[in-house]
């Protein structure tokens, strides 16, 4: 995407610390986002992704450093900061009591739109996302995907220049998650910055202009998707073997690393139709028997371990943050 | 805009919001004023008998009229109190929902959320006074207050409500879990009934009766019983709004502190 130039970046934030006690939760992070763009902060869960997105949006007061957001001071100047960003965390901040109506109306009052701006706003923000038909219902009996939208839609009544969005497709399913990612670069159509974090390599992948990889409170890698990808170990496909015999020829005959152990073969590929049919016919051609075959693709873990030399901890939600790949290699 | 219309305007869209809650759950409102109704009517025909006659002392004949128009003014203070505890519920709850932090990042006035609160707790204690003030008339309670006694009356209800109020709403943001509101506003239930609202002092033991006889709900009962059933007042008036003035006061510090601090989780 290009971005015209502009002189006052969105977010400029030089060495933000904080710590909980003994622990350090960000351990002096900079930050130079562009306005206009799409910032996609990246790392598993406990990295210091959410108490980034905190600070910044001026939740929290961090331990140490400084940040100007769109020209204006976090420390010194917090209500003018407010005045010109949203939020949507990454836990519901809808009134469920109240209908989708009713929540935005309250927004607009809020923001002091007056009654009838306010209620034109609202119409529109139903509409776009898709709300419409339920707006005289209690957010309550919303689903996750509803809440979401109508919770990104809140946030939107005021007009914001830069948006913060903490996880916004966490535990949606794959059809309301490709929606929201066709809003978020409706939005950034429209002019505004978007700052988002994710444990989805892909979700930044798709939609971010630049990515930072935060990685226990320290930013380890920056740059566009495909800089980062670079520096990641492509996808690979595993070949394992009856026998040690067939294991050597087929490392004659394809090259790959070999893991003997396990009697496997990893032959770098991108797991493409066309790569794949072409490793096939050469093992056809050195007549070796294999006995199973995986394709791997690169994921979060990936660029973890490219990047710091340690996985991502194995909880279950870094389960869930591993796309596309449902057999781990062994060793790597 | 200045400050304070800031603060105004952000108060009122918060009023709307908590009177929109209410309307919402009557059923709340409703169960709030129950409960005064059902100790009245406890008190009244279990009690009343006997407790009527005593107030005039040995030999009295008071009867269960006597003691109807005598603990309406604690029963009153009962459901301020009743009130009060639910709004420490309510702001409990309020707190563990996403949409606080979601305010916390909005250019509003801060309070405001707290204010709300406040002045949605004062509609709701406004109509369960109605309510319980009605059903006591309906069992018999006439009071012999004019226009202005009335008026007094309800004032003074009103800054014991105010009061309370931020004092609960303190203690909504205080608590850990909302469990815990409901619980820490418990000893505000208990006052009324260690205060001259159900019996006179003069009858309690030494040790409760310096209990009852420094406590806030004393002063209060006796200023609301002198305004409706015309009992003699006194000094208690100004003790009464001393002490009003005095709760309002430290506990609003106290909430708009708690309500400021860093949300660290």
């Amino acid at each position: 995407m290009t971005t015209p130039h502009t002189p006052q970046p969105a977010v400029a934030a030089t060495g933000l610390r904080e710590s909980y006690g003994d622990h350090v939760v960000l351990d002096g992070i900079d930050l130079d986002i562009p306005a206009g763009t799409i910032f996609a902060l990246l790392g598993p869960n406990g990295a210091g992704k959410t108490t980034a997105v905190k600070i910044l949006s001026t939740l929290i007061r961090a331990d140490g450093g400084q940040a100007r957001i769109l020209g204006r001071d976090l420390e010194q100047d917090p209500d003018a900061v407010r005045a010109a960003i949203g939020v949507t965390g990454q836990y519901s901040a809808v009134d469920g009591l109240l209908t989708g109506e009713e929540n935005l109306m309250l927004m607009a009052g809020l923001n002091r739109l007056g009654r009838r701006r306010g209620r034109q706003r609202a119409a529109e923000l139903l509409e776009r996302f898709d709300l419409a038909d339920s707006a005289g219902k209690p957010a309550s009996t919303y689903s996750g995907g509803m809440r979401r939208r109508l919770d990104l839609a809140m946030t939107l009544v005021g007009a914001p220049r830069l948006i913060f969005l903490d996880e916004p497709t966490t535990g949606l399913d794959p059809r309301s998650r490709r929606g929201m990612w066709e809003i978020i670069r409706e939005l950034v159509a429209g002019g505004v910055t978007v700052f988002l974090t994710t444990q989805y390599l892909e979700e930044a992948d798709r939609l971010a202009d630049r990515i930072a990889v935060l990685d226990r409170g320290s930013i380890v890698a920056e740059g566009t998707a495909d800089e980062l990808k670079r520096r990641i170990p492509g996808g690979h496909i595993r070949l394992r073997f009856a026998e040690a015999r067939a294991l050597h020829s087929a490392e004659r005959a394809l090259g790959g690393t070999r893991d003997d152990d396990a009697l496997a073969l990893q032959v770098p590929g991108d797991g493409g139709v066309d790569s794949l049919r072409a490793l096939l016919d050469r093992i056809d051609g050195a007549s070796i028997e294999v006995q199973e075959l995986s394709v791997h693709t690169p994921d979060l873990d990936d660029v973890f371990l490219a990047l710091t030399g340690h996985s991502t901890t194995t909880g279950d939600d870094a389960r869930d943050a591993r796309e596309g790949d449902d057999t781990k290699a062994g060793s790597r | 805009m200045t400050a304070l219309t800031r603060t105004a305007s952000d108060s009122a869209t918060m009023l709307g919001r908590r009177l929109r809650h209410m309307r919402r759950y009557p059923s709340l409102t409703l169960m709030l004023a129950g409960m005064p109704i059902v100790l009245l009517l406890m008190f009244v025909y279990v009690f009343g008998g006997a407790m009527g006659d005593g107030l005039e002392g040995p030999g009295g004949t008071g009867g269960r009229a006597a003691y109807l128009d005598y603990i309406v003014p604690g029963i009153l203070l009962l459901t301020v109190a009743m009130v009060a505890q639910g709004t420490a519920i309510s702001v409990a709850t309020d707190m563990t929902e996403g949409i606080i932090a979601r305010f916390r990042t909005m250019d509003i006035a801060r309070v405001s959320v707290l204010t709300g609160h406040v002045v949605g707790a004062l509609v709701q204690t406004l109509l369960a006074l109605a309510i319980v003030t009605g059903v006591a008339v309906l069992l018999g309670f006439r009071p012999d207050a004019g226009p202005v006694e009335w008026a007094a009356a309800l004032g003074l209800l009103l800054v014991v409500t105010f009061a309370l109020t931020w004092t609960t709403v303190a203690l909504g943001l205080v608590a850990d879990s909302v469990e815990t509101a409901s619980n820490t506003p418990m000893p505000l239930m208990f006052l009324p009934f260690l205060s001259s609202g159900f019996v006179p002092t003069d009858t309690l033991p030494t040790g409760l009766r310096w209990i009852a006889e420094y406590q806030p709900f004393t002063p209060i009962s006796d200023t609301l019983r002198g305004l409706l059933m015309g009992t003699q007042v006194g000094e208690s008036a100004v003790v009464a709004l001393a002490w009003c003035a005095g709760i309002a006061l430290v506990s609003y510090v106290w909430a708009k502190r708690l309500y400021n601090r860093d949300p660290a989780r």
